[in-house]
């Protein structure tokens, strides 16, 4: 039953993938992307990893895909053109994908031969389950990480106002103390004896 | 360890994280006007923390994450002194090209919190995490001049391929966990320790490449002379020094303390990569007609000489790029420092011909500027030759003979370059009047020319010690 869904979700995320590439459509590329995501999610789950499954949907599908199909709807991009060089580009790329589907065999050999890391020490009591484990760590041992992570997340946002944030002159901004403060004498004028058919002057 | 001590083992990083937060809250509440006030109080913090640092108690805090001992301490000081030093030639510039912003100083702090904690890494986490806020805050500063096309091309280049390198950096270390077992250094030597296998190795290539691209060696140098020339030059003073001292400080941190056992393997790919570096810094600089770029592959060719003495795999070696380190790192931010002086009808000059009789027209800028120049280029008495004498020695004594005599040659060939500019500046007709030099840069400048000649003499006896104690603490023999 595992093999199968194993094979399923292995199958399905690898066509997806190839399909976010090769879609002419890049909405379409966008929804095989979240494709990818979903099964990704599927095998971390099968991994017994079910908290990073719920992290790569949250995160993956939840943000980061949907932030795609946005740029993708709102940007006037030409697919068309960019889709121009693939012929071109595709004797570089593809010795490229070569050199790196050659390094993985290499690797997943090697996995394969002496196993991967021989001695791994869990770092809490076994029995928990995943999310337990990484909230047992994540405010403790990790905790310089975290900060530390909190501090470049901090310097994004310093630097998406400071490179996007523009003051622009003789915009009139609404001042809620200036309106509630109005009185009668503030806000009115009372002109006295306006003649018929004339109006008057600003 | 109590979460004290390991607090107050980290407290250069903790005054810097808290400054930066101060500052910047206390500049959104009074706006650019307060620009001033921000940069001396960035500056100030950068002071106290690099005194922290030295005075502070030593040892490796939060599981081993992050290690303060000499070496973290010696490149601490100077990268908190050097981004000091950034602020100082930063803040005015700007405030001259009407783009005064108080986040500029802040962005330095968190750069130098960014380095800080690269030089005392002592786990694969901590070092990318160091990169990447290090390198974030650059990218931002790197397209400070927003409106400037060159240099929102500049900040775009930069961080597109500043990701990409990341990426691989982070593949490296993931297959390094996934081999060894473990993201700490310490750990990860001891289950490497009887000879790295494939997978292991395929990382520490990953990571190396990642970590040569920060520090912008051959061949990951591609962004280097185009974000030069497209950044503003005191962002350039800035992002030339004290960010490469950090990267070859985690550089030496990732493969001496975390593969000891590899040396073998590693140091024939840090060998490459110094010898790509110091041939094509060295020729590719020869076709410059832009200074900035002329400086980009300089300092390229200058990593290469860092990286001859790191490839030694020996204290010796270590202390050598230590040393040439701090001296380029003197020179450098001197020579940007003389760029970010100079401008013609308020126009910067960045030009060979720009430069043309300079000699006659701003006589102190144009001595300065010889001085760097032949102290690029490696002449004794200047301090570039004695950061040479150190890096070559210590490649000789490690049996790299060879490899010295190649950086010898190719050091001849830039000196080409660093040669043409002294005879544009000294023998070519004026090319016009130059606008009134700024204090700032100006001081700046004369302080790095006075070091990097009377200066360095005493100066060296004081980091000759100091560098050894620092490489020490690697361990090597």
């Amino acid at each position: 039953m595992e093999a199968i869904a194993f094979y399923v979700l292995a199958v399905v995320s690898v066509v997806a993938a190839l399909m976010v590439v090769v879609s002419r459509n890049p909405v379409h590329s966008v929804l095989f992307l979240i494709l990818t995501f979903f099964t990704a999610a599927g095998l971390f789950v099968l991994l017994g990893a079910e908290f990073l499954a719920m992290l790569v949907v949250v995160v993956y599908v939840g943000a980061v895909a949907v932030l795609f199909l946005f740029v993708v709807m709102m940007l006037d991009v030409d697919f068309a053109s960019l889709r121009e060089g693939f012929v071109r580009y595709l004797p570089i790329g593809g010795i490229a994908a070569l050199v790196l589907a050659v390094e993985m065999i290499l690797v997943s050999t090697a996995v394969a031969e002496r196993g991967a890391a021989s001695h791994v020490h869990a770092v809490v009591a076994t029995g928990l389950s995943n999310t337990e484990t990484i909230g047992w760590v994540l405010y403790t041992n990790y905790a310089y990480y975290f900060e530390a992570a909190g501090m470049v997340l901090l310097v994004a946002m310093i630097g998406a106002i400071v490179l996007t944030l523009r003051h622009k002159p003789g915009i009139k901004r609404q001042n809620i103390a200036a309106q509630t403060a109005r009185t009668p004498a503030t806000g009115m004028a009372i002109i006295k004896g306006v003649k018929i058919g004339e109006g008057i002057a600003e | 360890m109590t979460f004290e001590g390991a607090l107050s083992i980290a407290l250069p990083e903790l005054i810097l994280s808290i400054g930066a937060l101060a500052l910047l809250a206390l500049g959104a509440f009074l706006g650019n006007k307060s620009t001033r006030l921000i940069a001396s109080g960035a500056g100030l913090v950068l002071v106290v923390a690099a005194a922290a640092a030295v005075l502070g108690p030593r040892g490796a805090a939060f599981h081993g994450g992050f290690v303060q001992d000499a070496a973290a301490v010696y490149s601490k000081v100077v990268i908190y002194l050097i981004s000091a030093v950034g602020i100082l030639l930063g803040e005015p510039w700007l405030k001259r090209v009407k783009n005064s912003r108080f986040e500029y100083p802040v962005l330095i702090l968190l750069a130098a919190l960014g380095m800080g904690m690269m030089a005392s890494a002592g786990d694969l986490i901590s070092s990318y995490i160091g990169v990447e806020l290090q390198s974030l805050a650059l990218y931002v500063m790197a397209a400070f001049q927003r409106d400037d096309s060159k240099a929102s091309e500049a900040g775009l280049k930069y961080f597109i391929l500043g990701a990409l390198s990341s990426g691989i950096l982070l593949y490296g270390a993931s297959l390094i966990y996934g081999f060894a077992g473990s993201t700490r250094f310490v750990d990860i030597s001891a289950a490497v320790h009887a000879g790295a296998g494939t997978g292991v190795i395929f990382g520490v290539v990953f990571l190396m490449c990642g970590i040569a691209f920060k520090a912008s060696a051959a061949p990951f140098h591609m962004w280097t002379p185009d974000v030069y020339e497209g950044a503003p030059t005191p962002v350039v003073a800035f992002m030339t020094a004290a960010p490469k001292m950090a990267a070859l400080v985690l550089f030496a941190r990732v493969l001496e303390n975390g593969f000891p056992g590899a040396v073998k393997q590693w140091s024939q790919v840090l060998i490459a990569i110094a010898i790509i570096s110091m041939v094509w810094g060295a020729f590719a600089g020869l076709a410059q007609k832009n200074l900035k770029r002329l400086w980009a592959y300089s300092s390229i060719a200058n990593v290469g000489y860092a990286l001859v003495g790191l490839s030694t795999g020996t204290q010796e070696g270590v202390q050598s790029m230590l040393v040439f380190m701090t001296l380029y790192l003197i020179d450098v931010t001197g020579f940007f420092a003389c760029l970010t002086a100079l401008s013609r009808d308020g126009r910067p000059m960045e030009k060979f011909e720009d430069m043309a009789g300079l000699m006659k027209e701003r006589p102190g800028i144009a001595l300065c500027m010889t001085a760097f120049a032949l102290s690029g280029l490696g002449l004794p008495p200047f301090s570039g030759f004695w950061g040479k004498v150190y890096v070559f020695k210590a490649a000789a004594d490690a049996n790299l003979g060879w490899l010295a005599a190649l950086g010898l040659l190719s050091s001849v060939v830039a000196a080409f370059y660093y040669l043409r500019l002294i005879k544009t500046m000294w023998f070519d007709p004026p090319a016009g009047r130059t606008d009134a030099a700024p204090m700032d840069a100006r001081g700046v400048a004369f302080a790095a020319a006075a070091f990097s000649f009377p200066v360095v003499l005493p100066a060296l006896a004081l980091l000759d010690p100091l560098s050894r104690a620092a490489a020490s603490a690697f361990g090597l023999n």
